[in-house]
């Protein structure tokens, strides 16, 4: 089976909330992490999730 | 020439011409010019000289050419198969793929139609030879609306009530009216969908509708459909910029959403209103209650 929906990477300013298994990109800030997570959401064709607002997701769909 | 010419020469010539009728390239844009054009119109003349060489045949007692009308139907199969092949490659290079559903059901119309021909050419033919030239050509029109008639199919806005909804987000969440669409994280990209995007909700306006508008191919026709004639604000690489239809799971309501380049609210309604009923996705759950009632 396919796997359909898969987590490529995540970027958060919290180190707290980071699950590991996964590519992580700490930011210092709000600003860094939209920049980021726009720059990687280009790079990898996924989209960009918000879980909460310090933890984006990257998910290919 | 023999005593049939004339009526076989009317048979095709009302034959082909049912088939370059119905042969109407739209805002769909299929078939495509030309090309595509000439493949169903030779067809159509093959199944126009098909339907019409059978009456001559079983007139003449020569029953075993009737057979031929077998391959006829095998042949047309196949045409089945090419449209639904040529149409699933080309699917995966649309920004807004037409879905599997909606492919069948093109494959479909393309096979019957030239199955309308035959018959189409086969009541002109027996018309001509009965009686004269003016009763074939009456019997061939006839026909000819007949085949209009049976081609048509239904349309959405015979089963839903289009209304057009500003999407919204909240939080992150997109929103058209209370039905959630999906969870898009950059603010850039929020902003990007307010300025473009468009929200419909489609009210099924009975319990056998909601079913059919709840398939998941009908959804994608009606997306593949605003999308060619509206445009659409996307591109390879830009995942998040997709048109999307959701359900409603209390009522049964589909929310639409949809990012066309031109925001004309009234074209897009009349587009999504002229989208087809797809004969694979029409269910009718009250037909079994009524059926059970009559026993």
């Amino acid at each position: 089976m396919d796997l359909e929906k898969f987590i490529l990477a995540v970027i958060t300013t919290n180190p707290k909330k980071v699950p590991s298994g996964v590519a992580v990109f700490y930011c210092d800030n709000k600003e860094e992490m939209d920049k980021v997570t726009a720059n990687l959401e280009a790079i990898l064709d996924g989209i960009a999730h918000a879980l909460t607002e310090d933890l984006y997701i990257i998910v290919k769909h | 020439m023999s005593e049939y010419t004339y009526s076989i020469l009317l048979g095709i010539i009302i034959g082909t011409l049912t088939r370059v009728y119905m042969l109407r390239t739209d805002y769909r844009q299929y078939p495509t010019y030309l090309h595509g054009k000439i493949i169903h119109i030779a067809l159509g003349f093959i199944a126009a000289g098909l339907g019409t060489l059978a009456v001559p045949s079983i007139l003449e007692e020569d029953f075993t050419a009737v057979t031929f009308l077998t391959i006829a139907a095998s042949q047309f199969r196949e045409v089945r198969n090419m449209e639904r092949n040529t149409l699933t490659e080309m699917d995966s290079y649309e920004l807004v793929p037409r879905g599997k559903t909606y492919i069948e059901g093109i494959a479909i119309a393309f096979e019957s139609r030239n199955y309308l021909v035959i018959f189409t050419s086969l009541l002109t033919t027996l018309g001509y030879i009965m009686t004269n030239l003016w009763g074939g050509l009456l019997v061939g029109v006839i026909a000819f609306f007949l085949s209009k008639i049976l081609m048509a199919g239904g349309k959405l806005e015979d089963i839903v009530e289009i209304e057009y909804v500003e999407p919204r987000f909240d939080g992150s969440g997109l929103y058209v009216d209370n039905i959630y669409i999906m969870n898009i994280g950059l603010p850039e990209r929020r902003k990007e969908v307010l300025r473009y995007g468009m929200g419909f909700i489609l009210k099924p306006k009975n319990f056998d509708s909601r079913s059919t508008i709840a398939n998941l191919g009908q959804r994608q026709a009606i997306l593949h459909d605003v999308s060619t004639a509206l445009g659409v604000y996307r591109d390879s690489g830009t995942p998040a910029l997709v048109p999307l239809a959701k359900r409603d799971l209390d009522d049964g309501r589909i929310g639409i959403f949809v990012l066309p380049q031109e925001r004309d609210i009234e074209r897009a309604i009349e587009i999504i209103g002229k989208v087809p009923t797809l004969e694979n996705a029409i269910r009718m759950p009250t037909e079994r209650k009524k059926k059970e009632e009559g026993m």
